[in-house]
């Protein structure tokens, strides 16, 4: 089991590495923009596979958790501090480092957050966000969860849409890069752009996110607590009566999926170098559901899969402005036919049984 | 004190009185059991027991402490322990997957030692497979431990489900007619298994249709009807009371 999945994760960072050469060798490297792209909603979407395939909790508000991240770090690396730089609280953060300084046209000193900072205000806020809805909505199951992680993605959606923080309609643009290694010998400057020198940097930061991402959820799933997540799924009331507080697994998981869905804002609104309304509406938070749901549910490497083929092929525009139809059209799909997904465990154990020796079969003597 | 004492217990469900003023307690180290006709409040009597219900009135004391507004998970924690009598196995899981879950409450590994997979959750995961392929053995369910639970037959389902409560290491076992659906030689080995459990040094509480079984393994019975206790005493003085004969075996 552990060498297996060692063996994936390697397999991937191998394919990763592979995408990366070819597209080098044909020339092709304008893919790395979508595949950078793509890898970063993969990250929402592998958080959302726990909560959802494992836990076994629903979640339509998960484009507000990628919102709070990617607007807080676009609004804290954005609005300048200036106006409060008498203030005690400024001229400490400034003496600690965490601001940076800029200039405008005029020449003008202008100060900000540093992107650290606001990358980690920026997570822990929608850290605290999941915390505080998931203690009440946690408490609903089915349809009435999915309607109140709706309600909570269509209230952030209203936020961002109609304060002049977040910019309104138009969103946030010129978000600075996010320095993520800076001034150590040897090394070049890494950060995190949508600068056209920084494509190939860009794609591996990305993909180092994903990979490490992947790797932790595959361990998360094969450990105690993992377990304790896939019970809660199989039988609510009985994994209870074992000793697992569910209540406070599924607030565990759905702050980890918030967490994870934060990140991806905050570094994709970094590679955009900006971010507007549409990154937190209703469609983002359906297709997300969808490409979990069409990965297989309870299955990370589906989620995956499926996360950054989709992703890729929407940003390419192969769906032309049948977008987020598609998506709605997937769930519908899925919903009507393979509820748990197309790549789900119990086909893959179907297809496994299949193929393996039928004898122990007829030995375990199975009736029910 | 008794491991479990219960002192009047009431629960109603609207106009319904499934449970009324039940009395009973359970020693420690003993196999007692609650027979009663069918919607005589025995399942409603084990929820409230474990915490899925909470009574309209009445205690239940385990160990010494009030369980009165207790989760399930909290109970269990406590040491009891409790399989169904609609079996309710995780499914999407196998077998072992099933049973290790039942040894929760014994380990501790957390998020972050999971998602880092850190050295020291290794030898806690291996001593849970362990622990529940043993149990398994002990059950002679092994070879099915790698199925998936639910495809397994009645029997073996069963059989996992006190794996897996087992594997708690509980104090007080609840069992809901663990016997249902069993044939004659295997409800002979499941009471030889109850003994067994018993000779752990885990007092057991069951719930049973099966006559021969409970006449045979049982210290004390106590029988339920419409609710009511109506008798307690041990087998041979139940066998012989007018009233139990009367609503109880004699329908039979
Ligand atoms: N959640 C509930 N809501 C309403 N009524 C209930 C509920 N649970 C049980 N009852 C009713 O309470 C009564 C006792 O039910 P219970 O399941 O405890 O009986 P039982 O003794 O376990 O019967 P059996 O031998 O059939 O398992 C029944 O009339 C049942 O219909
Ligand atoms: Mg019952």
């Amino acid at each position: 089991m552990n060498t297996k999945k060692n063996i994936g994760v390697l397999g991937l960072l191998g394919l990763v590495i592979m995408i990366q050469l070819l597209t080098h060798w044909t020339g092709t490297q304008y893919y790395l923009t979508q595949l950078t792209m793509s890898a970063y909603y993969s990250l929402v979407i592998l958080g959302l596979c726990v909560l959802m395939g494992y836990a076994g909790q629903i979640s339509l508000g998960h484009a507000g958790f990628f919102a709070i991240g990617g607007y807080l770090a676009a609004a804290l690396t954005t609005h300048d501090l200036t106006p409060y730089s008498n203030t005690l609280i400024i001229q400490v953060l400034n003496r600690c480092g965490l601001l940076i300084q800029g200039q405008d046209i005029y020449g003008d000193v202008l100060l900000y957050f540093n992107p650290w900072v606001s990358c980690i205000l920026a997570i822990s806020a929608a850290a605290l966000t999941a915390l505080v809805t998931g203690i009440p909505v946690l408490k609903l199951k089915g349809h009435y969860l999915a309607m109140a992680t709706l309600g909570f993605g269509t209230i952030i959606y209203r936020i961002v849409l109609a304060s002049a923080f977040f910019g309104e309609a138009d969103g946030i643009s010129d978000v600075p890069p996010f320095t993520l290694v800076s001034g150590i010998p040897g090394l070049p400057v890494i950060e995190v752009s949508g600068d056209f020198s920084g494509r190939v940097q860009n794609y591996y930061i990305a993909w180092s996110m994903v990979i490490a991402g992947t790797l932790l959820l595959l361990n998360l799933i094969d450990s105690r607590v993992g377990r304790a997540l896939r019970s809660i799924h199989g039988s609510e009331e009985t994994a209870d009566a074992m000793g697992i507080n569910t209540a406070r697994y599924k607030l565990k998981t759905f702050i980890l999926s918030a967490i994870f869905a934060a990140a991806a804002g905050v570094f994709l609104t970094h590679f955009n170098g900006g971010i507007g309304p549409s990154e937190a509406g209703i469609m983002k938070s359906v297709r997300y559901v969808a490409i979990v749901a069409v990965g297989g549910m309870a299955n990370i490497w589906g989620a995956l899969t499926m996360g950054v083929l989709l992703n890729f092929l929407s940003l390419r525009g192969i769906f032309g402005t049948y977008d987020d139809a598609v998506f709605g059209l997937i769930l519908i799909l899925i919903m009507l036919f393979a509820p748990e997904g197309i790549l789900s465990i119990r086909i893959r154990q179907r297809l496994r049984n299949a193929f393996s020796s039928s004898t122990s079969e007829i030995r375990g003597g199975e009736s029910s | 004190m008794a491991l479990l004492e219960i002192h009047r217990l009431n629960k109603k469900f609207g106009g319904l009185h499934a449970v009324n003023n039940v009395s009973l307690t359970v020693k420690k180290g003993m196999i007692k059991a609650v027979i009663g006709p069918n919607g005589a409040g025995k399942t409603t009597l084990f929820n409230l027991i474990a915490g899925n219900l909470s009574p309209s009135s009445g205690s239940v004391v385990f160990r010494n402490h009030e369980l009165q507004g207790l989760k399930p998970y909290q109970v269990a924690r406590m040491g009891m322990s409790r399989t169904f009598q609609n079996i309710k196995l995780f499914s999407g899981m196998t077998a072992l997957e099933n049973v290790m879950a039942g040894r929760h409450v014994r380990s501790r590994a957390g998020f972050l030692a999971g998602m880092f997979n850190l050295p020291h959750t290794w030898r806690e995961e291996a001593g849970i497979r362990q622990k529940s392929m043993d149990l398994m053995k002990l059950l002679e369910i092994e070879e099915f431990a790698h199925k998936e639970s639910t495809s397994l037959a009645f029997g073996q389902q069963r059989a996992v489900e006190m794996a897996r409560a087992l594997n708690t290491e509980p104090e007080l076992l609840l069992l809901d007619e663990p016997a249902a659906g069993l044939n004659m030689k295997e409800t002979a080995e499941l009471g030889r298994l109850i003994t067994k459990i018993r000779e752990m040094g885990i007092t057991i509480l069951l719930v049973e249709h099966d006559m021969s079984l409970v006449m045979d393994i049982s210290d004390e019975i106590t029988v339920l009807s419409f609710g009511h206790k109506i008798a307690e005493g041990k087998p041979a003085a139940i066998q012989q009371n007018p009233e139990v004969i009367k609503i109880y075996l004699g329908e039979n």
